[in-house]
């Protein structure tokens, strides 16, 4: 592993001047989970790599009005640990948990696992489901802003470019009536990459009527897949046990997945019907505990 | 880019060393600084062997740049232990025969001091899941969380 | 053996080598540094299955910073022989006219630094002649096959292959006649099994750190099983004598039977030689997966028959199983093992050890017995369930027990598989009530036990204190049960023992730590070293009363008169401190080709929960009983049950290994190498039973290797219990598992 420079900026503007130096051949370090792994393996081979730690905004969590701005670098042993994040949104709370070990959890970032660009990402689906937005800084001092479901492009692709640095995730408050929730199915019970990943997001009146829903799924297509399809069976109903169903099969047709050594292609979209009901379930309960 | 100086806190004392920019604090902990506690069972975060305790948040040191910690604090296996005494972990696991090899144990006691500081009563199934980060092959885990259950309870019962 | 009353042994001591386990002190294969160390590296095959066409080393020995660099040609050739085969051997140690499996070692170099090391391997410029992977038994066998090696024939009784071939070795045991016995059956099972290759899964890697003096002479420190096998093989492939080698071994990071051969520890000999200067490798984890040895896959075919009052009356198997590179699967040890706990008067049982392009296969923890305990016992619970019969009752019906001519040959003497069967269906977890989607599975499992040479000594210290010297790498816990056992004897505290591994320079010839053998091998040879220790110190205090020895006892740690004078009873201490008086140092020795090793038997339950939906299976509580002979220190034997049933549960539910179509593994790595962690178990429970074995002084059996053998078929016998379906292929992942319960549906 070579590496002629190492740095740790401690501003926004710092680190994008760093970055558009370096025209490409720089890597961001947040947790190293994914980077160092690469680097060990040789799949990646940075000119430098630069240490976003220690950028204030890049470490903060704000809840507001508006909603929540999480900074790209949080580790996700602090989300998890901010009671007020997790109450708001449990779904997003709950899939940032899932992130690998206590080790892992001490340096992932939810702004790595969305750069990072891995179809099966956990809180990429959470995100999604939520409507979140990437907050990133461009070179020459300027940000722009891009919603979460068109931030990867494809495996490890994004839409980031030489010199850009994402910030920040701004998640709306949730409505009156909302929740949210994210459940993953893995082999063994911890430390295995996401087979297939459901997030779900509900808004029910106080009658208990489904009057908004986003369904998205993980690992079962080239990025994050948004059912419209799914959402639309639950939007206007009970949440009753028939429309439940179809959007478990509409999330099932939907997937595009791949065989691979975590799961095969069948596999894949069957799961991913029993998770999105099951997800629907649990995002219910924890809406009518709110309503 | 020539070799980094970090100064660092290394179990309570002030330590430093040089490092190149690419190298891990495991191999800075183990080469350069004689702690051979932890171990490197598989450079990928998978296996929990290299476990240390970063500014108090439990993580992988072969997924830790050493240019990292420069200004941080760490805690390894061999800081566990105060004045020649053992730390309770290390006692019950001695007590219960939660180690065969013993490879693992390094990285299991200082996962398991994460967890009491942070959750000083849990589960079985809450100290399960929070080594489920750190493999054994030899044990098959049984006596590990009775030892770490017990090393709560102890731990619990004095600080009352 | 009557019932002797211990004060030590049965207790539960803490293990001597225990602080600098738990303060990081304790220095494991990697933790060796020397001055002027050099880093090595090894070159390895990208393909499965290659001719080497040619080798050129110039360009890495001419970079800046490399001091040695080595392929077989710095090695002497070898024949084929007996046992370990040399030929080989040294063709895995370092690839010659072929490559053989995706890591096989090509060249090895060594560096001032890592970075140069691994510049030096992207020099190495190989020309392969690429050729097609055989990957599998099935494809190894069929008529058209490519094959490894041409000039391998099979060895074995007819039929078998003539001429070039992949199948090695055929062989066969049986007895009676399993077509009358098949015609006298009620009720038959006939059903094909797979298995996948599994390793064994130490988390502490392959590590060696290797010095040669201007005198030629070599230390080696590294983690092993077996430091005397490591020299021996290594003066073979060398070209060396064995006094010219002297292995240290380190404290050892798990094992299971991997760590019993040698990889790395010819090359850092071979490198350090050729450089001059200490030599270090170690291997990293994908290299772990890639070219150490693990448990081949298998394919077996199995029939077997009971009368609807509960009788084997006939089995007949056929076992094919992947050797790997080269010939030596275990296919011998699960022919053998297969019915051993049954009385079964009817068996054929056959075996081919089959070549493939995978790393060449090592023992993991009874070898070959998992696989075909996986297929019997499957068999048998669905024979049971046919017949309306209790499990355990059935295998009852057909236990073998002393006296019984076993079906891999030897009469047997006192066994415990019937008390293990009785102290199974007395657990109150055998009677448990199950919540929905959950199953209860048995089996059962039998490991032979090994003996092979061992040698103790037992010296004593002007304190009073005793140390125990032996050469078997403590791989469980061993160091403290035989300070007990010398504890015992000398009838002094464990704490006042010293247990010491030594290197092949500072103690007698001992054999691997394997085959479950040192508790009870190395374990006798200490026991009689301090017997040896005792009747010389019965001789010494006699001397110093000046009495006939035949009149001194030694009773718990001291000497007594008992010729009618009053005498101060003499301990160690006062008896030590008037050596040189009494002729000189106390010192007892023992050394033995073992034999008498009992064997082992288990008895599993254990409760799944399956998610019907997804095929994800659960283990919730599980019960492992298996006969110790005597458990010097039940800590340490219940230890090796719990781990070797989760290296089962791993073996059924997720492990193996994945390959693409070109032979290159898939998950060379703990992330898609599936290996239980701790929310994957429950506690798992144990029952120490002891029918003591009449061959040890205290009764002790190996246990080590039986409580990997039953957790296969217990786990899948109880998926079968939770949902009907059987599963015959191993690993039950969730998808697999899933497919079987829709085309049921």
């Amino acid at each position: 592993m070579q590496l002629p420079r190492y740095d740790a900026p401690t501003s926004v503007a710092e680190a994008v001047e760093i970055l558009a130096a370096a025209n490409g051949h720089a890597s961001i370090l947040a947790g190293g989970t994914d980077l160092l792994v690469r680097m060990h393996s040789g799949a990646e081979r940075p000119g430098a790599v630069v240490n976003i730690k220690k950028i204030p905004e890049l470490c903060s969590i704000e809840l507001g009005p508006a909603g929540l701005v999480l900074g790209a670098a949080v580790c996700a042993a602090e989300i998890g640990e901010h009671a007020e994040l997790a109450a708001l949104y449990p779904g997003l709370a709950e899939a940032v948990a899932l992130i690998g070990s206590d080790q892992i959890q001490g340096r992932a970032s939810v702004g790595g696992n969305l750069c990072n660009g891995s179809p099966a990402a956990d809180t990429v689906p959470s995100l999604v489901a939520l409507g979140a937005e990437c907050a990133i800084a461009t070179p020459g001092g300027g940000r722009r802003r891009v919603p979460v479901h068109a931030f990867v492009t494809g495996p490890g692709t994004t839409v980031l470019g030489p010199g850009e640095l994402l910030v920040a995730l701004h998640v709306p408050a949730p409505a009156v009536g909302a929740a949210d929730a994210y459940l993953r199915f893995i082999p063994r019970s911890e430390m295995d990459i996401a087979v297939v990943g459901a997030a779900v997001s509900l808004t029910l009146d106080s009658a208990g009527q489904c009057r908004a829903a986003q369904v998205a799924l993980g690992a079962v297509a080239p990025t994050v897949l948004r059912v419209p399809q799914a959402a639309a069976a639950l939007v206007g109903s009970s949440l009753d046990e028939a429309a439940v169903l179809r959007a478990g099969d509409a999330a099932s047709a939907a997937c595009n997945p791949i065989d691979d050594k975590r799961g095969t292609a069948g596999y894949r979209r069957k799961v991913a019907g029993v998770l999105t009901r099951r997800a629907i379930a649990l995002a219910a309960q924890r809406a009518r505990r709110r309503g | 880019m020539a070799k980094l100086h970090v100064t660092t806190e290394i179990n309570g004392e002030s330590a430093e060393f040089l490092c190149e920019p690419h190298q891990t604090l495991l191999s800075a902990l183990r080469d350069d600084l004689q702690l051979t506690g932890v171990k490197e069972g598989c450079s990928t975060g998978d296996c929990g062997a290299c476990s240390v305790i970063l500014d108090g948040r439990l993580v992988c040191s072969c997924l830790v740049l050493a240019a990292e910690v420069d200004g941080a604090s760490l805690l390894t296996v061999e800081g566990l232990a105060r004045g020649g005494r053992l730390h309770p972990l290390q006692q019950k696991f001695l007590e219960h025969a939660a180690l065969q090899c013993g490879v693992c144990t390094p990285g299991i006691l200082v996962a398991a001091k994460a967890l009491l500081d942070r959750n000083p009563d849990p589960s079985e199934e809450q100290a399960r899941y929070a080594l489920a980060g750190n493999l054994c092959r030899c044990t098959g885990y049984d006596k590990i969380i009775r030892a770490v259950l017990d090393a709560a309870a102890e731990l619990r019962g004095a600080a009352r | 053996m009557s019932e002797r009353k211990f004060r030590y042994v049965g207790t539960r001591p803490i293990r001597h080598d225990g602080m600098d386990k738990v303060t990081g002190r304790a220095n494991f294969g990697a933790d060796f540094t020397l001055a002027g160390l050099l880093v090595g590296k090894v070159l390895r095959s990208p393909h499965a299955h290659a001719r080497i066409r040619s080798i050129d080393t110039s360009r890495a020995a001419a970079l800046p910073g490399v001091h040695a660099v080595a392929t077989s040609a710095d090695l002497p050739e070898q024949e084929h022989g007996p046992g370990v085969d040399m030929h080989d051997l040294t063709r895995n140690i370092l690839a010659r006219e072929k490559v053989l499996y995706d890591g096989h070692a090509v060249a090895a170099v060594a560096a001032i630094s890592d970075r140069i090391a691994s510049e030096a391997l992207a020099l190495i410029d190989v020309d392969y002649e690429v050729l097609p992977p055989v990957l599998s038994v099935d494809e190894a066998i069929r008529p058209d096959a490519v094959l490894l090696d041409e000039s391998l024939r099979c060895e074995g009784p007819d039929p078998k292959p003539a001429g070039p071939t992949n199948v090695a070795a055929r062989l066969q045991i049986g007895r009676g006649d399993v077509a009358k016995g098949f015609a006298e059956a009620d009720e038959i099972v006939e059903r094909e099994f797979t298995t996948q290759a599994v390793h064994q899964g130490y988390i502490e890697p392959h590590a060696v750190a290797a010095r040669t003096g201007a005198d030629g002479q070599s230390v080696v420190w590294c983690c092993t099983q077996g430091h005397f096998a490591v020299r021996s093989y290594s003066a073979r492939l060398l070209g060396l004598d064995v006094s010219q080698i002297k292995v240290i071994p380190s404290e050892i990071g798990g094992g299971f039977g991997g760590k019993t051969t040698v990889y790395l520890e010819p090359l850092a000999i071979l490198l350090s030689r050729k450089a001059g200067r200490p030599v270090k490798m170690v291997m990293t984890r994908a290299e772990v997966f890639r070219a150490s040895g693990p448990a081949g896959g298998t394919r077996i075919r199995l029939k077997v028959g009971v009368t609807r009052a509960g009788r084997i009356t006939a089995a007949d198997a056929t076992l094919l199983y992947e050797a790997g590179a080269f010939k030596g699967s275990a296919v011998m040890a699960g022919v053998m093992c297969m019915f051993a706990p049954y009385d079964v008067a009817n068996v054929r049982l056959e075996g081919f050890d089959i070549l493939v392009n995978k790393p060449k296969g090592a023992a993991y923890r009874a070898p070959g017995a998992p696989m075909a305990a996986f297929a019997s016992e499957t068999v048998l619970d669905e024979l049971a369930r046919r017949i309306g019969m209790d499990p355990i009752e059935l295998r009852l019906r057909n236990a073998v027990r002393e006296g019984s001519q076993a079906v891999y040959g030897p009469k047997l003497k006192a066994v415990g598989f019937v008390e293990c069967l009785e102290a199974a269906r007395n657990h109150p977890h055998y009677k448990a009530p199950l919540g929905p989607n959950q199953g209860r599975g048995v089996a059962a499992g039998f490991w032979f036990n090994g003996n092979l040479q061992s040698s103790a000594q037992v010296s004593l210290n002007e304190d009073g204190t005793a140390t125990v010297v032996s050469g078997c790498p403590d791989i469980g816990g061993s160091r403290t049960s035989l300070a007990i056992m010398a504890a015992e004897e000398l009838g002094i505290p464990v704490e006042r023992v010293r247990p010491v591994v030594a290197d092949t320079e500072t103690v007698g010839y001992n054999d691997v730590t394997g085959g479950s053998r040192v508790t009870f091998a190395t374990g006798t040879a200490v026991i009689e070293a301090a017997r040896d220790v005792v009747r010389q110190l019965r001789e010494r205090a006699a001397a110093l009363w000046g009495i006939d020895v035949a009149h001194v006892k030694w009773e718990d740690g001291r000497a007594l008169s008992q010729n009618g004078v009053t005498q101060e009873p003499l301990g160690i201490a006062d008896i030590t401190r008037k050596a040189a008086q009494t002729g000189g140092p106390i010192l007892g020795r023992s050394s033995w080709m073992a034999k008498g090793n009992g064997p082992s038997f288990a008895v599993h339950i254990g409760d799944v929960e399956l998610d019907p939906e997804t095929g994800r299976v659960v283990v919730k509580r599980y019960t492992a009983v298996q006969d110790a002979g005597r458990a010097i220190h039940p800590s340490y034997v219940e230890g090796q049950l719990q781990g070797g049933v989760a290296q089962g549960v791993g073996w059924a539910l997720n492990e193996a290994y994945l390959y693409d179509a070109q032979g290159h593994m898939q998950n060379a790595g703990f992330l898609d190498y599936r290996m239980p962690v701790a929310s994957d178990l429950p506690m798992i429970d144990t029952v120490i039973v002891e029918v003591p074995n009449p061959h040890h002084p205290y009764g002790v059996r190996g246990v080590g290797e039986t409580p990997i053998v039953p957790p296969l078929a217990t786990v899948a016998n109880a998926l079968h219990d939770a949902s009907g379906v059987r599963m015959c292929d191993l690993p039950m992942s969730p998808p697999a598992v899933l497919e079987a319960l829709e085309s049921r549906r």
